[in-house]
């Protein structure tokens, strides 16, 4: 035997293994795929032979392929077979790969339940574990479901190792699994004070994870954790601890409070700066929770913000990111103490790590103020231009203008600089936001009424300069701004200085290299430009400006209208056609400035993003209705331009061509002004809302003068900065006119409107260059309120949302699936599909899903026949039960019987395999190993039979399904000694009643050979059939065990007496009964009745009927609210009915009264010994 | 939670990876290469953190890294983790490697991806931290070496020859992840043991 293995490991040696595959790859470089396809045939050759260990050793290459990024979904199969091996080496090998990419796609994971289950109860605990760590990666929510239970039992393992596994993987469970949180919550708060630190840390570690997701469920924890915080040194587990606080301090203020001097302590008084860090960011939020309704920490808030300028100061990148990354969430809510750290921060500016660079752009985004916004733009003005690479250049350029454009402008008191602030923002090279400075520019010239003049001349001087942008193609990022100044331009064209210059600027022939919808703003602002120039020289006679400006586009709009892009093409030729009639007017000298410039006229206001959105739908309005019935006589809202058509012009207004004199446009204009004011949809200036926005009204506002004696370019000096120094020097004035003169009137009303908008800051010395009026952006009237949801519906983590304060519920249970209480419904219902009338709608809803779930193992039953055959074989150690070896022949009927059963459940559908378990632990030994048959739950039926110091014996008997006279005694013996015992018999005293079934052609009174030896310290399980003639009464058998204590020097015979104690209840068998039968079955009258009370119990009622059900073999049958009905059924055939209420009262009727007595009596017993 | 652990060469060859999460192979190598290409191109001396890698994960999630000598130890992992306590825990992770295969180098992590896995499974278990105390970490591990041996028992001596000659002609590789020089400043380590 031994030589045999030999052989076959020195066959197996020279097989490829790991390393040897490894080699090969890095030996075969240049054509490793190709290797790589030969190396897989092999394995595959490898994954047909028998040996475990070359399947082994096939799969381990498999998991290092599939990190190369191989798909083996293939080798799922012998990858679950490898997991089956009773070796652990291989078994764990087969782990690892199920862990590497097995997921819930995988069809074969179902197959693995038994194993997994099979593992998690082994003596040995690196079996238990690696099975563990590997159902961590692959749990779904059917293995969830299944082994719910098994985990929650290993989590009171008496081992450390397996606890801290099984309480991590419980977070796994509850994912997969929501409905098991509840059931295992209370295990879960129990093993937060668990003897083993790993365990305890474990278990902080899954409700934190917990917690994280729904706090507001875990507040009671609270004290417990603040106990733990304040007593535990496990650096890891005060981390997690104090992070799950932070979660928790913004739902319960009261707790901050009581927080706050726990953690300062720890500040002080911890040298690691991981766990001083957490207490810092803790006490943040606890500080962010308190702000509103308490006095201030100001204590604590000098505290962290000094700690984590310490962090900052640090020589370590890291502490220094996340001192930033910290500073960041105080100043959200105490920004005047992180405001003084701003030298600090400004430095941190100048940092070569970009990510801390990036941290202090935040920082400082949220430090700006009135005062000292120029300068820190300043300062990041200086960045841009020292700036390499473009990804932090263009991050510093979306922060410069984050930071002045955030809150509406806020902290900008001088327009004119942030104007050109971005007139220089766009001398960026290669940069990408051109579009983000061309909306800033839009946004400000648009909204900021008294700055347009000056955003108009800097426009017209950046279209004059368009060759400077566009020079490179390649940076066409910032040709967007062209975009903005066109417009600008174009819209503002009163302010312009010179408006026929910026014409000619935008009528340059490189504008056409420029992209389409720049181009086409081009050729429209260049038409408003035109009406602009006319309007200039009207009244001139035979003005010769006017005619040079028609020409001068008509020359050059010809080459738009040639343009690809069709926006531009429509735009140029309608505007030229347009020029072409006014040039001819202008010819007969007729006046045109004022008809052309009333094409242009009206106000644009800027719109709320979100304001389309909100626009409420109107009463009546139904969008799926049809919009031409009735047909053209109604005037439909949407419809009102073409409205006014028609009502003008009756019918024939598109026809005729009618030339519209002045009186009549301005008629038009007055209708439509009047229809646009009671047009929803038309985004005006409305009276009210511009009372609200313009409250000091731009009239009122003394604007000082622009001093345009400062040039707008000083050689060698960016323009920004001469109005950091005229502002300064401006400051200074104000101050020194502030001293001499009085408060005069104006100033006070300036005094109150700042602080109106400036909110508490503390800047009184700082009033804005130009009293500018910032046109907030309009909503719709009575826009509906932001319904904006931004939570994942498909969170997995919503549905753990359960209140787990509750008492636990009946219903609150984990399934033990051989005694999951559950209502049946019988065929004939099910073929009615109506569902019990008793039941809840949510009921109803639960068994639909339980039918699906039948359907589902229904199909993988399919699955599993079809590999049964291929497998059983070698996977016999994956059944839960040894095998009895000992009758060959009782096999084959057996299997007899199993088909004949196979038959019954066609015709009984598909309830039954969820039942039978308990009972038939003899059958789940032949179903071949994979069928989800039910192992005896952890907590057992088995009690002592005999001990002495070599032997100790457990028995269990069951009821024989398949014959009314028959019981079947599991007996383990479990060697306690350190000799080996052998030669065991067995043997039983028969009485007249119940007889020990013995092979044939035995005597009454020959003994049974055990069919095994007992190594040292093994335990190992026989089977033995009795026959009994009446059942309605317990009985004793006397019997005795001989073996040989076979040890190194000496073999004694010896001896045990021991007595079977057969209960009326190992007569019973857990058999379902549909809730109406059950109802015809008590109507009959058959039944006789009895009743017994129960004194002095206090379990949960579930846990009485588990109780019942799984020492006693009853089912359930129905459940409401306060009693449950229960039934079971003798090998003879006698039901035995139970109605039990939570008043402990058992009513009880059977059509056996003798039966019934001593039934109730057990029942008795067992509730009297808890 | 730790939603993937990856470890790779200079070059971006993976030498384990650990993803907590499912995704398709395709998905996974592109992850490896996209975090290679974001923590390749820092310098040393800069900090470990790395917001957004864009495969995995969203906003929530953080890369965290250490480089010894010709590997990078990546852990990404999402805002309930503390940052420092990962840094430590990558540190005891190394230490730990270093421990087991005596010395540890990159050829170790090459040839015995397998034991590199195992050894990671007594620290993390399915996304969270199991373990952190390095001297458990290693009981549990040498234990299980142990069984795996006396399996092996006689039969296994043949085999182990065999590879012990194969392994005899193996290329020169330098033995440099030796953790000793890089003299990695973990702040607060000590906390741990």
């Amino acid at each position: 035997m031994a030589l045999k293995i030999v052989k076959g490991s020195i066959d197996r040696m020279f097989d490829k293994n790991l390393q040897d595959l490894v080699r090969g790859i890095r030996n075969h470089k240049e054509d490793e795929a190709k290797y790589i396809s030969t190396c897989i045939d092999e394995i595959k050759q490898e994954l047909k032979q028998d040996n475990i260990a070359v399947k082994a050793n096939a799969v381990c290459k498999l998991t290092y392929l599939q990190m190369l990024g191989y798909d083996v979904s293939w080798a799922a199969f012998n990858i679950v077979e490898v997991m089956s091996s009773s070796k652990f080496t291989y078994k764990r090998i087969g782990y690892l790969a199920a862990s590497q990419c097995f997921h819930e796609g995988t069809d074969v994971i179902m197959l693995t339940t038994n194993q997994i289950r099979k593992d998690l109860s082994s003596p040995n605990q690196y079996d238990t574990g690696v099975a563990l760590t590997g159902l961590s990666c692959f749990v779904t929510p059917d293995l969830a479901r299944d082994l719910a239970n098994d985990i929650m039992t290993l989590m009171s393992h008496t081992k450390p190792y397996i606890r801290k596994k099984a309480v991590l993987i419980m977070y796994k469970v509850f994912l997969k699994y929501p409905e098991s949180l509840r059931p295992a919550f209370p295990r879960l708060k129990e093993k937060l004070e668990d003897p083993d630190p790993g365990v305890q840390s474990a278990a902080v570690n899954v409700i934190c994870e917990l917690a994280r997701r729904n706090p507001k469920n875990y507040l009671s924890l609270a004290p417990l954790f603040f106990k733990l915080m304040t007593s535990s040194t496990n650096n890891w587990v005060l981390i997690k601890i104090i992070k799950l606080f932070g979660a928790l301090t913004p739902l319960e203020p009261r707790l901050g409070k009581k927080l706050i001097e726990p953690l300062t302590n720890l500040i002080h008084s911890t040298s690691a700066m991981s766990l001083l860090y957490e207490c810092v960011n803790t006490v943040i939020a606890v500080l962010i929770s308190l702000s509103s309704g308490m006095p201030n920490h100001s204590a604590s808030i000098q505290l962290c913000v000094q700690k984590l300028r310490i962090l900052i100061e640090d020589s370590d990148q890291n502490l220094k990111y996340l001192g930033l990354l910290a500073m960041s969430k105080i100043l959200k809510t105490h920004p005047k103490s992180v405001q003084s750290h701003k030298d600090l921060i400004l430095q941190c500016l100048d940092d070569k790590d970009e990510s801390i660079r990036l941290r202090a752009l935040d920082l400082l985004y949220g430090m700006v103020s009135k005062k000292n916004l120029m300068e820190i733009v300043k300062k990041l003005m200086l960045h841009v231009d020292k700036a390499e690479g473009t990804t932090y250049r263009d991050e510093l350029l979306t922060k410069i203008i984050d930071i002045c454009s955030q809150s509406n402008f806020q902290y900008i008191t001088n327009f004119e600089w942030y104007i050109s602030i971005l007139v220089e923002l766009t001398r960026l090279e290669g940069t990408r936001h051109g579009h983000l400075i061309a909306s800033q520019m839009l946004d400000v010239a648009i909204r900021v009424k008294a700055i347009r003049g000056f955003a108009v001349a800097q426009m017209a001087t950046l279209l004059d300069n368009a060759h400077l942008l566009t020079g490179n193609t390649q940076r066409n990022g910032i040709c967007e701004v062209l975009y903005a100044a066109a417009w600008i331009c174009g819209e503002f064209s009163e302010h312009l200085e010179d408006p026929m210059q910026t014409l000619e600027a935008m009528l340059r022939p490189k504008v056409a290299t420029l992209p389409g919808h720049i181009q086409a703003v081009y050729v429209q602002n260049a038409a408003k430009l035109f009406a602009t120039v006319l309007r200039k020289h009207d009244g001139e006679t035979e003005s010769q400006a006017a005619q040079e400006t028609s020409q001068l586009l008509i020359d050059r709009l010809p080459l738009f209208v040639q343009s690809a892009n069709l926006e531009v093409q429509e735009r140029a030729s309608c505007i030229l056609q347009l020029v072409k009639y006014i040039q001819k007017l202008q010819q007969k000298n007729v006046e045109v400035a004022e008809e052309v410039t009333a094409l242009f006229a009206g106000e644009l206001n800027p719109v709320a993003p979100k304001a389309q959105k909100k626009v409420p739908i109107p009463e009546g309005l139904d969008l799926d209705a049809w919009i031409n019935e009735p047909p053209s006589g109604s005037e439909s809202e949407d419809e009102k331009p073409k409205a006014v058509f028609a009502k003008e012009e009756p019918k024939h207004s598109r026809s005729r061509h009618t030339e519209v004199d002045e009186k009549e446009l301005a008629r038009r204009r007055e209708v439509r002004k009047q229809e646009q004011a009671s047009n929803p949809f038309y985004i005006k200036a409305s009276p009210s809302s511009q009372k609200v926005y313009d409250a000091p009204g731009v009239e009122h506002i003394p604007v000082v003068q622009i001093d345009l004696s400062v040039p707008l370019k000083v050689p060698g000096m960016p323009m920004s900065d001469q109005y950091l120094k005229l502002e300064e020097e401006r400051r200074q004035k104000e101050k020194a006119e502030r001293k001499k003169k009085e408060k005069k009137k104006k100033r006070e009303k300036r005094g109150k409107e700042r602080k109106a908008d400036s909110g508490p800051e503390s800047e009184e010395d700082i009033t804005p260059a130009h009293q500018v009026d910032i046109v907030t952006e309009e909503m719709p009237e009575n826009a509906l309120p932001s319904d904006d949801d931004d939570k994942d519906p498909n969170d997995p983590h919503k549905a753990l949302d359960i209140d787990l304060d509750k008492p636990l519920a009946d219903s609150d249970k984990l399934p033990v699936r051989t005694h999951r209480p559950e209502v049946l419904k019988s065929p004939a219902e099910d073929r009615d599909g109506e569902s019990v009338p008793q039941e809840t709608k949510k009921k109803s809803g639960k068994e639909k899903k339980k039918d699906k779930e039948k359907d589902r193992k229904v199909r993988c039953r399919r699955i599993q026949k079809k590999m049964l055959c291929s497998i059983e074989t070698r996977l016999n150690q994956l059944s839960w039960f040894p095998v009895q070896k000992s009758s060959k022949h009782k096999k084959k009927k057996q299997k007899k019987e199993k088909e004949e059963k196979e038959k019954k459940k066609k015709k009984r559908h598909h309830h039954h395999h969820q039942h039978h378990g308990d009972a038939g632990g003899e059958d789940s030994v032949q179903n071949g190993t994979v069928e989800e048959e039910e192992p005896l739950p952890p907590m057992s039926n088995y009690s002592l039979l005999a001990e002495n110091s070599y032997i100790k014996m457990v028995y269990d008997i069951q009821g024989n399904h398949q014959d009314e006279s028959k019981v079947v005694v599991s007996v383990i013996f479990e060697n306690k000694s350190d000799s080996f015992l052998k030669a065991m018999e067995f043997n039983v005293l028969d009485s007249l009643n119940s007889k020990l079934q013995r092979p044939e052609g035995a005597g009454a009174h020959d003994s049974l050979t055990v069919p095994f030896q007992l190594p040292p310290g093994v335990s190992n399980e026989a089977r033995f059939v009795f026959s009994v003639q009446s059942i309605v009464m317990p009985q004793k058998l006397k019997g005795t065990l001989t073996f040989i204590v076979k040890s190194d020097e000496s073999s004694t015979h010896e001896k045990l007496d021991f007595k079977l104690h057969f209960t009326c209840t190992s007569y019973l068998i857990t058999t379902p009964c549909y809730s109406d039968a059950y109802a015809k079955l008590l109507e009959s009258g058959d039944l006789k009745g009895s009743s017994l009370r129960l004194e002095g119990i206090n379990m949960p009622f579930h846990h009485l009927l588990a109780r019942i059900c799984f020492h006693h073999h009853f089912s359930v049958v129905e459940r409401i609210d306060s009693c449950a009905s229960m039934y079971s059924r003798s090998i003879q055939g006698h039901h035995v009915c139970l109605l039990v209420k939570t008043t402990v009262s058992i009513d009880a009727k059977c059509d056996e009264p003798s039966l019934l007595g001593n039934v109730l009596d057990e029942i008795k017993q067992t509730f009297s010994k808890c | 939670m730790i939603k993937a652990i990856l470890i790779f060469n200079n070059h971006g060859k993976p030498r384990m990876s650990k993803f907590y999460e499912h995704y398709t192979e395709d998905t996974e190598q592109q992850i490896i290469r996209e975090t290679f290409h974001l923590v390749s191109k820092r310098d040393e001396n800069i900090c470990n953190f790395l917001e957004g890698g864009l495969l995995i994960g969203g906003s929530d999630n953080k890369l965290i890294y250490r480089h010894y000598a010709t590997l990078y130890f990546v852990f990404c992992v999402d805002s309930s983790e503390s940052e420092l306590g990962i840094l430590d825990l990558i540190q005891v992770f190394v230490e730990t490697l270093d421990k087991c295969f005596e010395n540890v180098c990159e050829l170790d992590l090459i040839f015995h991806v397998d034991k590199v896995h195992n050894i990671l499974a007594e620290m993390v278990m399915g996304g969270m931290v199991l373990e952190t105390n390095m001297s458990e970490i290693i009981t549990q591990v040498e234990a299980q070496g142990k069984m795996e041996k006396s399996e092996a028992g006689i039969a296994g001596a043949p085999a182990r020859a065999v590879s012990a000659v194969k392994n005899m002609n193996l290329p020169e590789m330098p033995k440099n992840i030796n953790i000793g020089d890089i003299s990695i400043k973990v702040p607060n380590l000590p906390s741990f043991k």
